[in-house]
């Protein structure tokens, strides 16, 4: 972790420092573990090294150095919330990670036990206050997806600033009006948060500087298309967990630049894993930072993981805002549209999922399936019944994994997968 | 040649031997597990003869570093296994001391599908040795006690400890001891069933580890799916057994081809 003295700013934050450093000690020797132990890595991910060591420090600094600029830091907990809005008002936009099983023991004098980890993780970084990005926000926005959340909110607003938006259930037209107008109030709240006017100007340079994180996350995308896969899905998970937090022009620059040695990878024949290696995709639930046990222990046994069907991967960065928009209103619509396309389980009925799935375990060659649904998330646990079928239709194998951030479970999900990478063979 | 699987339970290790070439058993051997795993598993190994080995078992990893041998899980070592008893089998239920799994497989013997539980071993057979101590029993006699008793009593819960006292309860309120026997042996099949309705209850039926041994769980198991079960003489040697057939038989590696599904390389620009 961060060689750097962080201590005043976290304290000004009122971070528990102790816990905190605890935390970082753990989430260190974690990466190492999972990430740094990798053989073959391209040179590019040490800009992703360098982000995750310094997670709670330079990039906390370059925040409340936007607020003394009298910028505005949001935070959000769903693909649903469309940055561009938060940018278009200069603010900055921080999904917040939501990953690690911490202050499970005050999360719980809140929560219901048999709550998503996702849920229970929030609220846990916030109640033993060990997340300085969730202490430098000026907002967080909220959402009414699952239950779990929608519910989750109205306790969480007792600790700190919420704004939540309606999200359907259905896409027909009376959902789709009802979209578009959350992304009305969304906007206006923005306008008041930050003191200024969306301008049309200004949104569609917003507009502009996510689409082209988008298309440098779909040229990762398409790169791992390839026979070796030139990059592991370990480290593209991690890719997908930073473009949440990291600034947006940098980190598509800095994603470019590993896309350019990935390509050259490509054209050398170079992999991370051999060339007979079974080759997954995982669909389900967001992976937030730092989950990475599913995927850690599908590489160790050999497989290597091409593609992500999640809010943390292509489900999350696919269609772009077209950049036609003339008028605020105009754009205001076309972001609405773009977002409402998103197939996330809380809606019904959700077939789109089905086809993506079937689509991208052809695109990437999968040869099979890992469907990755968090405890108590009755949505994607609903839903995998429904995937595991369509993708029988194409003789595709599927693995059902059900679990949360805890490591009770891994001797027995590490059996589950070596299993399954067994029938791949 | 010789080749031997050794399969690493939580309760118990089992070490088979077979001639390559035919198949043939040619040893089988069984200790208790003990905390000095590693040295049950050598002294196992020291007694026996064989050119290659291969292991599995929840302590699996253990061996691979302390025997340098390579390993499967014991899904695939138990189809393997049960297509050796039996050859028409395609599926393997296996009660072991803290996993239940059931394996549906393909008309070839390979694994289709299947199912283990993986945060909780309610039913699996510690649960059944609680059970039985429980009631004074010991685990050779659980079963008989269950084939004297009759239904009528509905054991609530599945979780050993809450079992654990609810056994205690019904011998307090002066239930016959064999009912309540009878009672623990139907839920566990209860949830055994509902696994396998989960992966498929289509066509004959292994039933191995080493709880199948007990008769009632046989017979109950047998009445619920309304057909035979086939038990193999020494149900818990299944995976040892597997294990060293599939030492005899090179693995192949990589992805199988039969999947009618190709690779697509996109064209190098």
């Amino acid at each position: 972790m961060s060689e750097n003295d962080y201590t005043d700013m976290w304290t000004n934050l009122g971070i528990d420092l102790e816990a905190h450093d605890r935390l970082m000690k753990t989430l260190g020797q974690f990466y190492g573990d999972i990430y740094l132990s990798q053989t073959n890595r391209p040179e590019g991910m040490k800009y992703l090294d360098f982000v995750l060591s310094e997670i709670h420090g330079l990039r906390i600094r370059e925040l409340l150095e936007a607020k003394n600029e009298g910028r505005k830091i949001v935070g959000t907990f769903c693909l649903y919330v469309p940055e561009e809005i938060v940018l278009a008002a200069d603010g900055v936009c921080i999904g917040l990670c939501a990953g690690a099983e911490v202050g499970t023991e005050q999360a719980e004098q809140i929560l219901p036990r048999n709550t998503c980890a996702l849920i229970k993780s929030f609220f846990g970084f916030k109640l033993a206050r060990l997340c300085p990005y969730t202490e430098s926000c000026d907002l967080v926005i909220g959402e009414t997806t699952c239950d779990g959340k929608t519910k989750a909110y109205e306790l969480f607003a007792e600790l700190a600033d919420v704004f939540v938006i309606e999200v359907p259930n259905t896409k027909g037209d009376a959902g789709r009006s009802l979209w578009r107008s959350e992304i009305g109030r969304l906007k206006n709240k923005i306008e008041e948060l930050s003191g200024r006017t969306i301008t049309a100007d200004g949104l569609r340079a917003a507009i502009e500087t996510v689409n082209a994180k988008r298309r440098a996350l779909a040229r990762l995308n398409a790169l791992r298309e390839t026979v070796p896969a030139p990059i592991s899905g370990r480290d593209a998970l991690l890719i997908n967990q930073v473009q949440f937090y990291d600034d947006p022009v940098r980190f598509t620059a800095k994603l470019n630049e590993l896309c350019d040695e990935l390509d050259d990878r490509v054209q050398r024949g170079i992999g991370v894993a051999p060339a007979e290696a079974p080759r997954i995709l995982v669909s389900g639930c967001p992976m937030a930072a730092p989950n990475w046990k599913v995927p850690y222990i599908i590489e160790k046994n050999g497989a290597v993981i091409v593609g992500e069907e999640s809010c943390v991967g292509e489900r999350g960065t696919r269609n772009l805002v077209p950049e036609t928009g003339r008028s605020v209103d105009e754009m205001l619509d076309q972001i609405a549209e773009r977002y409402f396309r998103i197939d996330c389980a809380v809606f019904t009925p959700n077939e789109d999922r089905m086809g993506h799935v079937r689509e991208m375990s052809e695109r990437y060659g999968a040869n099979g399936v890992v469907h990755y649904a968090l405890q108590f998330c009755t949505p994607y646990a609903m839903e995998a019944g429904k995937v595991e079928r369509a993708l029988k239709a194409d003789g595709v194998p599927m693995l059902r994994i059900e679990t949360d951030y805890g490591m009770e479970d891994f001797a027995q999900i590490e059996t589950r997968v070596q299993a399954f990478l067994e029938i791949l063979r | 040649m010789r080749t031997a699987g050794l399969d690493i339970g939580s309760r118990s290790v089992e070490l088979v031997v077979v001639e390559a070439r035919s198949g043939a058993v040619v040893s089988a051997q069984e200790v208790e597990t003990t905390p000095a795993l590693r040295e049950d598993c050598r002294r196992l190994l020291a007694e026996a003869s064989y050119d290659r080995l291969l292991v599995t078992g929840y302590g699996r990893n253990l061996a691979e570093i302390a025997f340098d041998a390579p390993s499967v899980t014991e899904i695939k070592a138990y189809a393997r296994g049960a297509r050796a008893v039996l050859d028409e089998c395609r599926v393997v239920l296996d009660i072991g001391g803290q996993d239940t799994k059931a394996i549906a497989l393909d008309g070839e013997g390979r694994v289709d599908r299947f199912e283990m539980n993986d945060r909780c071993a309610a039913g699996a057979g510690r649960f059944l040795e609680m059970m039985a101590s429980a009631l004074g029993c010991s685990i050779e006699e659980f079963g008989e006690e269950g084939l004297r008793g009759e239904n009528g009593i509905h054991l609530s819960t599945m979780c050993a400890v809450f079992a654990e006292s609810e056994v205690v309860g019904l011998i307090t309120r002066g239930a016959r001891r064999p009912d309540i026997a009878r009672a623990v042996h139907r839920a566990i099949i209860r949830r055994t069933v509902a696994m396998l309705s989960r992966v498929s209850r289509e066509g004959p039926l292994v039933f191995a580890g080493g709880a199948a041994r007990n008769r009632c769980l046989v017979l109950l198991l047998e009445e619920e799916i309304g057909g035979r079960v086939f038990v193999p003489e020494r149900p818990e040697m299944l995976g040892a057994l597997g294990a060293a057939l599939l030492a005899a038989e090179a693995i192949p590696a990589g992805p199988r081809s039969d999947r009618g599904r190709e690779r697509r390389r996109p064209p190098l620009a």
